[in-house]
């Protein structure tokens, strides 16, 4: 996993009638044709599919992404529960293939969460009037903002500094772009310890066959 | 001291190892499910770093989000779609390489994955089950602790048996009295998450409690904890009982002799204790349950099938109103109007939701000396070769086939239209299955989420209601 420490970025805004939208769910981050892939990447295609795109499949130029100024832009600002519904992976897949690594929302959805991390992807959790505030700078004149992960500061393209949170052992793992699996390899010993346990009281949990 | 909940006493007894520093657990996973859809690129990764899969016999694999239904018998070969055909067999692949059962498409014991569990006896009170969908938290109404994890943990399960991961809070949903008559589990999800809202659980495990609950089937029983999800719960949970250890006796995975015996004495302490800490309670009163569906684009979006479609005007809560326009422009409806009497063109009886017996025996009843109305599609997809059996020997797939159903071939189809069964722009769908969201069962596609009665109910008459 690509470590996260800071990141210089223009930011896209997902509005819906001048509100950001609530309830973005991973069925509208990556549509359900583009699950049937083996790999990680080239997902950016499917990314917001429906909304990027007109009933025919021609880009529809309304939609941020679209326009020229957010075309490659870093951090995605979004509505409450971002990221509800299906557990698949794709869905941060999709962004970071897009180039996304930040998303700044009022709440996450708990897998959707969970999968950013994994990902090298931060998810940083700040009220409506916040992010409210800061899509409304996304689209000011010098609109680069700067989020420094290991000082929890984002800088807005008005130089104002917001602080945000991050849970202590996410944010370590995420500025060092850590192996979860090897680090819980080095654990064999424990983890075998436990197993002998659990055959030793729960003995039907072992399948017959072994 | 606070006793603890059913959750607490799972966790407890499979957490590995805690990080006291970062509050990172590793838990133990009893049982590993694996579809075709979330595994790929976590066997891709296992293939990469040369590990291998620490306990393939904890692992059961299936095949169910792309397939077709029908022609399951012509294997691989009758899989039109070539992405669906690759991903197919990478998973068959995958598999035979590193030594997991697999059930594959057209084997009888094949479905969708939260059927195939229970039905063959894998799943068991008490255990840690986990699988690449968000819908495992079916496994729940087996007194299990089951959640969905993406394709990261995936390959993590699947190279150390364990699963790194964070305690959550509990929730406790208390259903007290009954439902009524002709009220299903389905109508109390959709009533309880129309109630907290789909992010009302996040954080949260919850464990449906009361005497509502206790009578509820496990066919009912799953459906409930199938839709914790769709409340925002990774999680939900139901003490086993003598209806859990009725339906389990006897599957092919269940503990056999004396194993039973040991097993049953276990799962009979698998119960939240009377002075156990909820961090959060919500009540309600099953007589208060009726028939429901959803009208917008969101599973919280739902009302009595008696009552009209909500006027966003009359909302207070800015998310809610503007969800709530949103939802009605793209579901082509009228806030005031009753959502009863709204014209269906499809119908969808199938899904993890409600695709067990129950559930097809519930929409023969309505179904039978009947016809499917005028210029309705409607499909009936069982959870699983063995259910779509069990089916055929009750006579159901006489009584729908006559109706003018369509009897299908097991799989996930029209839930997620990941196969070739999805709806077209603007038509709408009565719909058994769980997510109602844009785009869901096929671009421009208007799903209505309900029970399996009600859908029968909407394919008779052509109208929802």
């Amino acid at each position: 996993m690509k470590a996260f420490t800071t990141l210089t970025s223009t930011a896209a805004a997902l509005t819906h009638h001048d509100r950001l939208m609530a309830n973005v769910d991973t069925d509208m981050i990556i549509p359900k044709q583009f699950l049937k892939t083996t790999e990680r990447e080239g997902l950016s295609q499917g990314l917001f599919y429906e909304l990027k795109t007109r009933a025919d499949g021609s880009p529809d130029p309304d939609f941020v992404l679209n326009k020229p100024a957010f075309q490659s832009a870093g951090i995605l600002i979004a509505g409450e529960n971002f990221g509800c519904g299906s557990s698949r992976e794709h869905a941060p897949w999709a962004l970071l293939d897009q180039g996304i690594t930040c998303v700044i929302a009022p709440s996450f959805a708990d897998i959707f969460h969970n999968n950013c991390y994994k990902n090298g992807i931060l998810p940083i959790a700040l009220p409506y009037e916040v992010c409210a505030a800061l899509a409304e700078q996304a689209g000011g004149a010098n609109h680069k903002f700067t989020v420094d992960l290991e000082r929890q500061i984002i800088t807005s393209p008005d130089g104002e500094e917001i602080h945000f949170d991050v849970d202590e052992g996410r944010k370590a793992s995420l500025l060092e772009g850590l192996d979860d699996i090897g680090l819980t390899l080095t654990a064999e010993e424990t983890i075998a310890t436990f197993e002998k346990g659990r055959k030793a009281t729960t003995p039907w949990l072992e399948p017959a066959t072994s | 001291m606070a006793g603890k909940t059913l959750y607490d006493k799972i966790w407890d007894s499979h957490t590995v190892h805690t990080d006291q520093a970062t509050g990172d657990a590793l838990l133990y996973i009893d049982l590993h499910l694996i579809h075709e859809v979330t595994t790929p690129q976590a066997f891709a990764g296992l293939k990469t770093e040369k590990r291998a899969v620490r306990r393939p016999e904890l692992t059961l694999a299936v095949a169910d989000h792309n397939t077709p239904t029908e022609n399951q018998a012509l294997g691989l070969e009758g899989v039109k779609d070539e992405a669906a055909r690759n991903q197919l067999s990478a998973l068959t692949r995958n598999v035979a390489e590193y030594g997991i059962e697999f059930f594959p498409m057209g084997d009888p014991r094949n479905g969708i994955v939260h059927v195939v569990g229970p039905e063959q006896g894998r799943t068991q009170p008490g255990m840690t089950i986990v699988c690449g969908d968000s819908h495992t938290s079916t496994h729940g109404a087996f007194g299990a602790l089951a959640h969905g994890i993406g394709t990261s943990e995936v390959e993590h399960v699947l190279a150390t048996q364990t699963l790194r991961t964070r305690k959550s809070k509990n929730m406790a949903i208390e259903v007290s009295g009954e439902l009524r008559e002709g009220v299903t589990a389905k109508d109390l999800a959709l009533h309880l998450i129309a109630i907290i809202g789909t992010a009302g659980g996040t954080g949260h495990v919850m464990e449906y409690r009361g005497s509502a609950i206790e009578k509820l089937s496990m066919e009912g029983r799953m459906t409930l904890c199938n839709l914790s999800i769709e409340g925002g719960a990774r999680a939900g949970l139901i003490a086993p009982d003598e209806t859990t250890f009725d339906y389990m006796k006897g599957r092919p995975s269940a503990p056999k002799g004396a194993a039973w015996e040991m097993a049953t004495q276990y799962w009979r302490t698998l119960k939240s204790d009377p002075d156990a800490h909820w961090d959060s309670v919500i009540e309600i009163r099953g007589e208060d349950v009726e028939p429901t569906v959803t009208w917008g684009t969101s599973p919280e979006q739902a009302i009595p099938v008696s009552a009209t479609i909500p006027n966003p005007e009359t909302m207070r809560d800015p998310v809610k109103k503007a969800a709530a326009e949103r939802a009605l422009e793209y579901m082509g409806l009228e806030a005031g109007a009753p959502i009863a009497g709204t014209p269906v063109q499809r119908v969808f009886i199938g899904s993890c939701t409600n695709s067990r017996i129950e559930d097809l025996r519930a929409a023969a009843k309505v179904a039978e000396n009947s016809k499917v109305a005028d210029g309705v599609r409607a499909m009936i997809v069982p959870g699983s070769g063995l259910v779509r059996a069990q089916a055929e020997a009750e006579g159901l797939d006489k009584v729908f086939t006559e109706a003018g159903f369509e009897w299908r071939e097991p799989g996930c189809s029209m839930c997620l239209g990941m196969n070739p069964d999805i709806l077209a722009p603007g038509e709408r769908c009565a719909s058994t299955s769980n997510r109602n969201f844009e785009g869901r069962q096929g671009r421009g596609g208007r799903t209505h989420l309900m029970s399996p009665t009600l859908a029968a109910r909407a394919a008779i008459t052509g109208v929802i209601g």
